[in-house]
Order: C-alpha cells, then sequence, then structure tokens
C-alpha cells in the first residue's frame, strides 16, 4: 500500500498511483446497474429517483437494465407478496455475480405494515442475501440515492483477496439460493435458514 | 353516495316478486347509520332475478359496482323472554333466558347501480347454505360480466363457490393454497418475528414464542 502523503506528493508533481483493487473497485462501484423492476409504491420513488430532478446517472446507476444477466443491483422496491416472492428469488439467481441487493421500503425490509397479513412476505431478506435496508414508506429518492452510496462505500472497501473477500470471489460460497415453492398454507420453506434467522432478543442481566 | 331510486326497496321487491314467479325476497334490515338496506334472493331464482334487476325499464340495473364476501360464523345469542307461568299456585311473570342458534353461512353481496336511470346503490345479497360442503351461490357473471374477477376473489379469500362461473380458480393466492384467508376461523402460519412493540394477538404470539411485552427470552 502506497502511503497516503507520499500519494499526495505524487499527485501534486503528476504522478496518479493507484492499486489493482482500488481501480477494479472504483470502476464497479460507479456503474452498478440495477435491474429494472418494481413491486409497488416504493418503485415510483425509485423511478423518481432515476429521473432528471434526483438523477441517479450522477451515481454511475442510470442503466435500468431489463434483463437480470446484465445487472449488478437487484433493487427490491416495494411489497414482496408471498405469490411473487419465488419471482423475486428467482430473478436473483439468474443474476450473475458479483451482485447486491437494496431492500427499499418498510415492506421490503420486514412486510411494513402488511405485516401481520397473510399473503405478505415479512422481508426479502428471509431468502436472499441484503445488503443495504432503507427503511420508510415509501423512502424519498434522497434515501434510495444514500443507500446507493452506502453501497458504493461498501464495494469500495471490498478486499480482492484475503480472508474478508467477498462471497463472489470464494468459490465454495453459494451464488444462488433456494426459491421457495407454493406450500398449501405457507411458502417452503417459510424462510431459508442459511440466509436468515429469527431475530433473538437478549436483554443484559 | 346517497340512496336515490326511483321506487323504494318495497315496491322494486314487490316487482320483482311479480315478475319472477316463485321468487322469494326478502329485504335485510340495517342497524347501523347509513340504515342501507338490502335485497335477499334465494339461490334458486337468483339468476332471473339479476337479469329482471338489469332489464327492466324501471330499474335497470346496468352497472355492478362491486362484489363482496361475508362470513357469518355459527353463533349463539341469548334472548331473555318474559313469561307467565303457574309457580306452587301462582301465576307469576318470570324471565327466561332463551337461545338461539343459528348455523353460519357465507355471503356474496353485489352494489348494484343505474348509469341510465341514475339510481343506486341496490345491495342484493346471496347466501350459501352453511360453510362447509353447501357452499355455493348462483353466479352472476352471466348478468354482469364485471363480476367474473370479483366473483373469483370472494371464491379465492371466503371459499364460496359460484355455480356458473366461467372460469373459477384463485385469483390472489397460488392455485395450490389451501385456506380462505377471509374467514373468521382463518389461522394463519405461524411465522413469528421479534416484535418491538407486541400488542393484542401480536403479543399472544410473542408469548407462545417466549417473549413477553418487554422482550424477555
Amino acid at each position: 500500500m502506497v502511503d497516503e502523503g507520499l500519494r499526495s506528493e505524487l499527485q501534486k508533481q503528476g504522478v496518479f498511483t493507484t492499486s489493482l483493487e482500488e481501480l477494479y473497485n472504483w470502476g464497479r462501484k460507479n456503474s452498478l446497474w440495477p435491474l429494472g423492476f418494481g413491486l409497488a409504491c416504493c418503485a415510483i420513488e425509485m423511478i423518481a429517483a432515476s429521473m432528471a430532478r434526483f438523477d441517479l446517472a450522477r451515481f454511475g446507476s442510470e442503466v435500468f437494465r431489463p434483463s437480470p444477466r446484465q445487472a449488478d443491483l437487484m433493487i427490491v422496491a416495494g411489497t414482496v407478496t408471498k405469490k411473487m416472492a419465488p419471482q423475486v428469488v428467482r430473478l436473483y439467481n439468474q443474476m450473475p455475480e458479483p451482485k447486491y441487493v437494496i431492500a427499499m421500503g418498510a415492506c421490503a425490509i420486514s412486510g411494513g405494515p402488511f405485516k401481520q397479513g397473510y399473503n405478505v412476505l415479512k422481508g426479502i431478506d428471509r431468502y436472499i442475501p441484503v445488503d443495504i435496508h432503507i427503511p420508510g414508506c415509501p423512502p424519498r429518492p434522497e434515501a434510495l440515492i444514500h443507500a446507493l452510496m452506502a453501497l458504493q462505500k461498501k464495494i469500495e472497501q471490498q478486499a480482492l483477496t484475503g480472508e474478508a473477500r467477498p462471497r463472489h470471489l470464494r468459490p465454495e460460497a453459494p451464488s444462488e439460493f433456494k426459491v421457495p415453492e407454493f406450500g398449501e398454507h405457507d411458502l417452503e420453506p417459510p424462510n431459508n435458514p442459511e440466509v436468515w434467522r429469527p431475530p433473538q432478543m437478549t436483554r443484559p442481566e | 353516495m346517497t340512496f336515490c331510486t326511483v321506487e323504494t326497496l318495497e315496491q322494486i321487491k314487490a316487482r320483482l316478486e311479480a315478475a319472477v314467479p316463485g321468487a322469494n325476497l326478502e329485504i335485510i334490515a340495517n342497524d347501523s347509520p347509513s340504515v342501507q338496506r338490502s335485497l335477499l334472493a334465494d339461490n334458486e331464482y337468483a339468476l332471473a332475478i339479476a337479469r329482471q334487476l338489469r332489464d327492466d325499464p324501471e330499474l335497470r340495473f346496468d352497472y355492478l359496482s362491486n362484489v363482496s364476501g361475508v362470513d357469518w360464523p355459527d353463533c349463539t345469542t341469548t334472548e331473555k323472554v318474559k313469561t307467565r307461568e303457574l309457580i306452587e299456585g301462582v301465576e307469576r311473570e318470570i324471565e327466561r333466558t332463551v337461545e338461539h342458534k343459528r348455523p353460519g353461512f357465507l355471503e356474496a353481496v353485489y352494489h348494484l347501480y343505474s348509469v341510465q336511470l341514475r339510481q343506486g346503490p341496490l345491495i342484493l345479497r346471496l347466501r350459501t347454505q352453511d360453510r362447509g360442503e353447501a357452499n355455493q351461490v348462483p353466479s352472476l357473471t352471466p348478468i354482469w360480466r364485471g363480476a367474473e374477477l370479483q366473483e373469483r376473489e370472494a371464491f379465492d379469500l371466503f371459499g364460496i363457490v359460484f355455480d356458473g362461473h366461467p372460469d373459477l380458480r384463485r385469483i390472489l393466492m397460488w392455485d395450490g393454497f389451501k385456506d380462505f384467508p377471509m374467514r373468521k376461523d382463518f389461522s394463519e402460519p405461524d411465522d413469528y418475528e421479534y416484535e418491538p412493540t407486541p400488542h393484542d394477538e401480536v403479543l399472544e404470539r410473542a408469548k407462545r414464542h417466549g417473549q413477553g411485552a418487554a422482550g424477555k427470552t
């Protein structure tokens, strides 16, 4: 690693130094192409974020891809009903690595106002790994932009080698997750224990 | 919207009974502030009555705005009745509690408007015999095409079987789903998740899972 002081000194002399890791992550974080799909009203905010007023293009994410094969980022924008959940997981499975997920809005992160309902999934993180959760009902476009910046920061800090390397660089780590099936009373299984476990609360004695 | 029909509900009932011989209609009272009374039709003549409601030049209910389902579970009501009885040779007035048992049934409620005559809503009810096997009512889709998807929804969520419906499948839940979520006795699958402020039913469920109001584990 180049010393920060030396690096800034070199930069003043017109010499730019970087590492491959930094260059690679810089490229990745500034061209996150989201998958163009929305599930409910949050999608409207997502659309607004991509239009001229909020201008998601400033962050390199304006290219909403209609195909999961070309997308890096899945923005789960809206209520995931139990009927829709298998399709969302299947779309995620069809995306190539490295791939990231933003769960946008109260419904996508927990079921939101429909949590006690019979037909709404209590958060998409039950089936796929979620990188960024945005609360809000719906979150404003600024919140989505904030989530995208948080994700960019996360990508920037990902090491390409060593123990802490991300999932897509580990051959043994799964890149596809089980698609739930329609059961007689609920989705089978109701959650994927590899990805999600019910939160446990313990009080300090 | 205010109830504005050319004829009163009694007149409509008489008109329908005259036009459809054998039909037995009943006016259901409504105690709520809206006082919106409705017509209960028997299943055998429901289709003929619906056709008459649509085609009669004085009624012309040409627009079906809404189909909903109602679940009436078995219920027992108690009523206090005063009777005079001979007790120990003396006639006295005593109060007795009488129990009324009403078997449960399902109901499909149709809200009808007339665009031509600017009247409505007229509320038409159809009842199934019970909540088990005999859960059929005639479909009114042949009369109002707009009923198709809404009757499917009532079938999906309440389990009302509409005889004569062209395509009776589940619409919101998936095909292999076995329950009827909007019925009063529906119990949803038990997948409790930590709630910061549980209350009512959620609190009960939290306790079952060993987590009380304060989130104790």
